[in-house]
């Protein structure tokens, strides 16, 4: 059985990757991912006030994960943090930390801004890989870069990368997972939907495979921005 | 150094060498793309020199007022993202985007830029919300100036939706276009010292003693006013910026 | 037993250098079980069998000994707090700003008033980032007039130049004063016309900071600025 697309199980959609976008920001990166585009900025590590948010011992890393009124599916989506946004800007940062060295930093804060002017699935994930560049380009030190993807089942098979159309397909099932990519950990894992254990081991290994493919995207997104320069 | 810094602007801005090297009335480098969001009925995307806003327009169903039982309506929204500015917070909107989404609102409206009965599906039952969302990407200032033009953009970029008379289907845009009488348009003229300054930079912002809004339409009439700032301005000051908006207006539409 | 990199190369976090242990890991890399890996985005420097980056990005970090500009953003009974242009604020004591006596709840603002630039040097750092000032040593001063400008940190050494030749030419071409600050703050002085020729030409070192055969290519364009000015 085929991918309504046409893709092959193991194939992502088309990604455009690119470092520096927002001037403003420390660091910053654009990341498209078929219909799904997330802006990343990154600011710090800067001051934490209140005073007792501060962490003596190491930098704070905050994450904030918002989609823009216009870019969701169906009805304007209304602005402000919502429970789903709240449990996304959770899991991205905990994606995130095992990569990062804040040690450098105590009682500081790094702050990083999520926003999608459009989705069409994946929009974590896809949100998690444009940090991940942006946290580079803001300097920060870290062991590796963080690629994300969700894999799942589409029409009974395991597949990479779903996108909307094939997560609104019956018994589709959706698992985001953020890999490191040096190491090769798995930072990010959710599932919604039904499957058996032996389908979760093989999605996971063919999702460790496609970061391994985002990881050489959000690489020369990075050196395209400097060797221009 | 705060005042020794204004002072500083002050004397460049006499000489008309502005800190980035423009005139007092020159805007930076724009640019117009429509279409940047698939996900938005219509959309757009402005930059002005680093700074950078998307709009896009949403459209739902709702009821009309019971004094316009004829008429659909707009709703203008901003939000000032922290991605786009360090000072700017997550939260409820800062008094700053209410005032810059009204402002925009208010052109829209007032210049009367569409027919609020084509918005009607049925009369005191059923009618277009045509719904417009300013989101700041990087602003490097003058965040007027850009939403006023990307808000415009978005709504000729608009289609509807495909409407079956009970449900939307937003993944497919119909061929309908939202006509627009009017296209209004504002440019913000902004007074530090004695000068008039268009389009600052977040530098130049700090420094500002008054600015005004001028909103018009393509014949130079004029639809919306808004005068901010701390400091009052004279008559003189009031002639002076409007005369200067409305030629600056017009330069602004050649991008769209 | 092998090198994955040049000298000068751009490298990712994550990224590996270098295979097996005949190379040494210095400054933005580690090592792991199979090789040396970046930890930083930077420029590779491979000196003696040591691999090393060079940050080509990142805010400043206060460091002892450094000549920043600050900004005065708090005054208090007994200093001022100074924004250092990082992630931390930085103390400046009466005993280290000034010789002259000074009486105890005396108006401070007579030195320092809130927003007033200061070339300052870090006289210490903390582990937990807590940083004081001084303002005795040549060339330490409030700032009166001028504009000032933010360039990346890293950059900073390029801008000065070797023993300052960078800078002292942009001084000498445009008739600026110019002050630059380890952290990326720039107090530039002239007239509106020179400024704006002294800013590009900082802009452009800042852009090209790491091509080969940057100090003549700088002259080039001053020359070319300076010309069109007259």
């Amino acid at each position: 059985m085929n991918r309504p697309d046409g893709r092959r199980f193991d194939e992502l959609r088309d990604i455009e990757a690119k470092a520096g976008i927002i001037k403003r920001a420390d660091g910053s990166a654009s990341f498209k991912i078929g219909d799904t585009i997330a802006y990343a900025a990154v600011y710090g590590p800067r001051n934490l006030y209140p005073k007792f948010l501060q962490n003596p011992e190491k930098g704070v890393l905050r994450c904030s994960y918002n989609m823009m009124p216009f870019s969701g599916s169906g009805e304007r989506i209304r602005p402000g943090s919502s429970r789903r946004s709240k449990e996304i800007s959770l899991v991205t940062q905990k994606a995130l930390l095992p990569a990062i060295n804040l040690n450098e930093f105590p009682n500081s804060v790094i702050d990083i801004f999520i926003e999608f002017p459009q989705t069409d699935a994946g929009s974590r994930c896809a949100g998690i890989c444009a940090v991940s560049i942006a946290l580079a380009e803001a300097g920060i030190p870290m062991k590796e870069l963080v690629a994300a993807v969700a894999v799942g089942l589409v029409n009974g098979e395991v597949a990479v990368d779903l996108s909307k159309e094939e997560e609104d397909l019956g018994g589709a099932v959706d698992i985001p997972i953020a890999v490191t990519t040096r190491s090769g950990k798995i930072s990010l894992l959710q599932m919604d939907g039904m499957i058996k254990a032996e389908d979760i081991k093989k999605g996971v290994a063919l999702g460790k495979k496609a970061c391994q493919k985002i990881f050489e995207i959000q690489k020369k997104a990075l050196k395209e921005k400097y060797n221009t320069q | 150094m705060y005042n020794n810094l204004k002072l500083h602007i002050i004397n460049c801005l006499n000489e008309n060498i502005r800190f980035d090297g423009r005139k007092n009335d020159e805007h930076r480098k724009i640019t117009v793309e429509y279409g940047i969001s698939k996900s938005a009925e219509g959309s757009a995307r402005v930059k002005i020199g680093n700074t950078e806003v998307i709009v896009g327009v949403k459209t739902e169903i709702g009821t009309p007022y019971p004094d316009k039982p004829g008429e659909g309506t707009i709703m203008v929204g901003a939000e000032l993202t922290p991605l786009s500015n360090p000072d700017f917070e997550n939260g409820p909107p800062s008094i700053q985007a209410i005032e810059l989404a009204r402002v925009i609102d208010r052109g829209l409206r007032e210049s009367e830029a569409m027919d609020f009965k084509q918005l009607c599906i049925k009369e005191g039952e059923k009618v277009w919300l045509l719904l417009i969302d300013i989101c700041t990407v990087n602003d490097e200032g003058n965040l007027f100036d850009a939403s006023s033009l990307a808000a415009l953009a978005a709504l000729k970029d608009m289609h509807f939706p495909a409407f079956d008379g009970e449900k939307i289907d937003y993944k497919k845009k119909s061929e309908k276009k939202l006509e627009l009488k009017e296209e209004p348009l504002s440019v913000t003229v902004y007074k530090i010292g004695e000068k008039y300054v268009i389009d600052p930079t977040n530098e130049e912002e700090v420094f500002v003693d008054s600015r005004l809004t001028v909103a018009a339409t393509s014949d130079g009439t004029i639809c919306a006013l808004q005068k901010g700032g701390d400091s009052a301005l004279t008559e003189e000051d009031i002639d002076a910026m409007i005369d200067l908006s409305i030629k600056k207006t017009q330069e602004l539409r050649k991008h769209l | 037993m092998s090198l994955l990199i040049k000298d000068k190369d751009i490298v990712v976090p994550g990224e590996e250098l270098a295979k097996g242990i005949e190379y040494s890991s210095g400054y933005g890399t580690y090592k792991d079980k199979e090789g040396i890996v970046a930890s930083k985005l930077g420029l590779v420097n491979i000196r003696d069998k040591e691999i090393s980056l060079v940050p080509l990005s990142g805010r400043y970090m206060p460091q002892r000994d450094d000549v920043i500009i600050g900004q005065i953003e708090d005054i208090s009974f007994s200093g001022w707090r100074v924004d250092t242009g990082s992630a931390y604020s930085a103390m400046l004591s009466v005993r280290d700003a000034t010789s002259e006596y000074i009486n105890k709840g005396a108006d401070l603002t007579r030195f320092y008033d809130l927003g007033d630039y200061i070339v300052t040097k870090i006289l210490n750092v903390t582990s937990q980032k807590l940083i004081d000032l001084t303002m005795k040593g040549p060339g330490l001063r409030k700032l009166v007039g001028g504009r000032i400008i933010e360039v990346n940190a890293h950059k900073v050494p390029r801008i000065i130049g070797k023993a300052g030749s960078m800078v002292s030419l942009i001084k000498e071409n445009t008739n600026c004063k110019i002050t630059v600050g380890q952290n990326g703050l720039i107090w530039i002085d002239g007239s509106p016309a020179d400024e704006l020729v002294a800013v590009n030409t900082i802009r452009k070192i800042e852009r090209e900071a790491h091509i080969s055969g940057l100090t003549d290519k700088i002259k080039a364009y001053l020359e070319e600025c300076c010309k069109k000015n007259e």
